[in-house]
């Protein structure tokens, strides 16, 4: 019974065990706060490069598209060398500390976050154009309205950033050290129960991540139907 | 669009500092898999805390992965098991002190019906040569740690060049190197430590142990202050300090899994 | 500018809104000419029906007048200061993805009216356009002639000098045909220019002060109402008020 994936992860879900409950809490504060800053530069960006033309327009969406299959090691490595005390932002001394794991998750989401919502906007641009110029509006005065008209497509957007975000183990790996009770999440203690062979309780761990993303999606599912319905 | 940025990046750092707040006194100390894997640093870090006041950070990664930590600057204090490749740290100007703290050792690990007969062996040297020549399944680690430098340099003590299908280079910690070969039924080295604290042996079984050459030192170095003014000398000092007195020493050994001492004090 | 805060006074007045000059305008796309070169002036009261066949070119003249789109050569003039404040309803109304209110607060916060002033302006708007009841039903889900009388709100909240208007009641059933053609006349009476394209020669007849008469990219004929369904002058505009195919 003890060897069973599933008890183990009922146990320390009923047992409300303190490392692991601080292990969660943590996992969704750097995840969430990742996702949060991601949106906040990634949405607007990707409204952006919809609405205005420029050179080399062509080549940032490949590149916003390619850098969406960006491997979480190479996110983390780039953000490692940039905070080592030997690299260009040695100086804030954010390595191995949540703040670095968040960075790493910001630069591992944006792309996905801006490409995706690029996609969304100009999709929604091409039915508003006429009625936006006839309006007489800006290209900086649609980019809210059009955000704002993308929200329910933008949410499932976040949702995918937030699934990158919260189930990559690389990055936060990498630049976090998995430093027990600082920088210790889901993921890369499930890695270090999987060293130590505790398998079933890696897999229990892996339950309980699943678990809560599976929450967090359907609480956002919810709140989006719930609008939906109101408001079309 | 400025002003949201400085709020990003505000949120950022006072986020960090949240984190980091609540204890200003800690260092962060750069070791391998195998002292985390096997609980040592559960038991012992309380008992410098409380003697201190100082908590430790560990990192734990491979031997090559902590001396690189350690040379950028990145950790204010190195415990790993490479004596050659302390000593070179220290001739190069990264470390300015070094010390032996305590021993394990290594172990040969196998499938338990032994098809290369290294239960008989006399020596290590003898039951590398007697895998190589049955051409068992060995997985090695292969990722520059310390258990990986030893493992080749015990291959070029038996007089084998370890190569082909047989010999399986995983590029993995220690404990998912035990995963790989327990699902492959293949021979490994491990530390002793992590195997016995190792929770999904399967059908592998320690098979040979006890030569001194599977000895398997570990040593604390004090990181250069010429090169590394930032970092925390003086936490990390007492640290070093501490591992090696009495106190210290005896918090090795007393740490024990089911029963059995992992770790051997021996410090000058 | 006129304030837009004083809807009233203009509506009292029935002076003639500005006239719409087109001076030798034309359209091409890709070496191939798709409207004009034209030159005609829209003044006195209208309402200035733009008729002909399917690709005559009525929509792109619209869109030409509006400023949607640049001419190829020539130019778009208006005889009062600047460009005057226009609005245009679209054959499928373009609404946002919020409530009925919500869309006609957009377009005034876009038009910079004040905060405090934008909800009485949408709501009294709604309740002339028959939709106070659904205020806060979302504009998608509203029917095709709801719709496009929320269109018409939007452009009425504007107090627009000029309103465009094309094929506004194709896809639409004869009772909500009937409501577009009542807000069309309410437009027309507050003083506004309306420059609408039909294919329907009824609607014309209903609504027209003046015709415009295109076929083929070119403008046929530009006269009053009656004479031009009495008495048309082209060839093709004969051939279409009889029912005849004109291409």
């Amino acid at each position: 019974m003890e060897n069973n994936a599933f008890y183990v992860a009922l146990s320390l879900l009923l047992n409300l065990d303190t490392s692991l409950f601080q292990i969660v809490v943590l996992s969704l504060q750097v995840s969430l706060l990742a996702v949060v800053i991601a949106a906040m530069l990634g949405f607007p960006l990707g409204a952006a490069v919809a609405l205005w033309r420029f050179p080399g327009r062509g080549g940032v969406i490949v590149v916003l598209n390619a850098l969406m299959g960006l491997p979480p090691v190479v996110a983390g490595l780039m953000v490692y060398l940039l905070l080592s005390r030997a690299g260009p932002l040695g100086e804030w001394g954010l390595l191995f500390t949540p703040g670095a794991m968040i960075i790493a998750q910001v630069v591992l989401v944006l792309p996905i976050l801006a490409a995706l919502s690029r996609q969304k906007v100009e999709e929604l641009l091409g039915e508003y154009r006429e009625q936006f110029m006839s309006l007489g509006m800006s290209r900086g005065r649609m980019m809210p309205t059009l955000l704002w008209d993308a929200r329910f497509a933008l949410l499932t957007i976040l949702l995918a950033g937030f699934g990158r975000a919260s189930a990559e183990v690389g990055a936060v790996m990498m630049v976090g050290g998995n430093i027990d009770g600082v920088t210790r999440v889901m993921t890369t203690a499930i890695v270090l129960e999987t060293g130590k062979g505790n398998l079933p309780l890696a897999l229990g761990l892996g339950i309980v991540l699943l678990t809560l993303v599976m929450l967090i999606n359907a609480g956002a599912y919810l709140v989006g139907e719930l609008t939906r319905r109101r408001t079309g | 669009m400025n002003r949201m940025l400085n709020l990003v990046l505000a949120g950022i750092t006072s986020f960090g500092l949240a984190f980091s707040a609540h204890a200003e006194d800690y260092i962060t100390l750069a070791s391998t898999t195998s002292t985390e894997n096997s609980g040592l640093f559960d038991a012992i870090l309380p008992k410098f805390e409380d003697a201190t006041g100082i908590e430790v950070r560990v990192v734990a990664v491979g031997t090559g992965q902590a001396f690189e930590i350690a040379r950028r600057g990145d950790a204010d204090s190195l415990l790993v098991h490479d004596t050659a490749g302390e000593q070179r740290f220290v001739e190069n100007g990264f470390a300015s002190e070094r010390a032996d703290v305590m021993y394990n050792d290594f172990v040969l690990i196998g499938p338990a019906d032994d098809p290369a007969n290294i239960r008989e062996a006399e020596s290590a040297a003898e039951a590398f040569a007697a895998i190589a020549e049955a051409e068992a399944p060995f997985t090695s680690r292969g990722d520059d740690s310390g258990t990986n430098r030893a493992e080749l340099r015990l291959w070029k003590s038996a007089g084998v060049e370890p190569d082909g299908d047989w010999y399986r280079e995983l590029g993995s910690g220690m404990g998912p190197t035990l995963n790989t070969a327990a699902a492959m039924d293949a021979y490994v080295m491990s530390d002793r430590a992590t195997w016995v604290a190792f929770g999904n042996p399967q059908n592998l079984t320690l098979l040979f142990e006890g030569d001194e050459v599977l000895f398997n030192q570990y040593g604390s170095l004090l990181l250069s202050e010429e090169k590394h003014p930032h970092l925390k000398h003086e936490l990390a000092r007492q640290w070093h300090n501490w591992l090696i007195s009495k106190e210290g020493q005896q918090a090795i050994a007393d740490f024990k899994v089911d029963g059995q001492q992992l770790f051997f004090p021996n410090a000058k | 500018m006129t304030s837009l805060n004083a809807p009233l006074l203009a509506s009292s007045s029935l002076l003639s809104p500005p006239a719409l000059c087109f001076e030798n305008v034309a359209f091409n796309h890709e070496d191939k000419v798709l409207l004009g070169p034209c030159s005609f002036t829209l003044e006195g009261t209208g309402p200035t029906l733009v008729m002909g066949p399917n690709g005559a070119g009525k929509s792109l003249l619209l869109r030409l007048a509006h400023g949607l789109i640049l001419p190829t050569q020539g130019r778009v003039a208006w005889s009062s200061e600047g460009t005057p404040r226009q609005a245009m309803v679209f054959q499928q109304p373009v609404l946002l993805r919020r409530s009925a209110v919500a869309n006609l607060i957009h377009a005034l916060a876009v038009n910079n009216i004040p905060r405090r002033q934008r909800s009485k302006l949408a709501f009294d708007a709604l309740e002339r356009f028959g939709l106070s009841a659904c205020a806060h039903t979302p504009a998608r889900v509203l029917s095709g002639g709801q719709q496009q009388r929320l269109a018409l709100a939007r452009a009425w909240v504007l107090s627009p000098q000029v309103l465009f208007l094309d094929e506004p009641t194709s896809a639409l059933d004869p009772a909500a045909i009937k409501a577009v053609e009542a807000a069309v006349r309410e437009f027309h009476q507050r003083g506004t220019r309306i420059v609408m394209t039909t294919h329907d020669i009824h609607q014309a007849r209903r609504l027209a002060g003046d015709v415009l008469f295109l076929s083929s990219g070119k403008v046929r004929e530009h006269t009053l109402a009656e004479a031009f369904f009495d008495a048309p002058v082209s060839r093709q505009a004969q051939a279409f008020i009889t029912g005849e195919l004109v291409e």
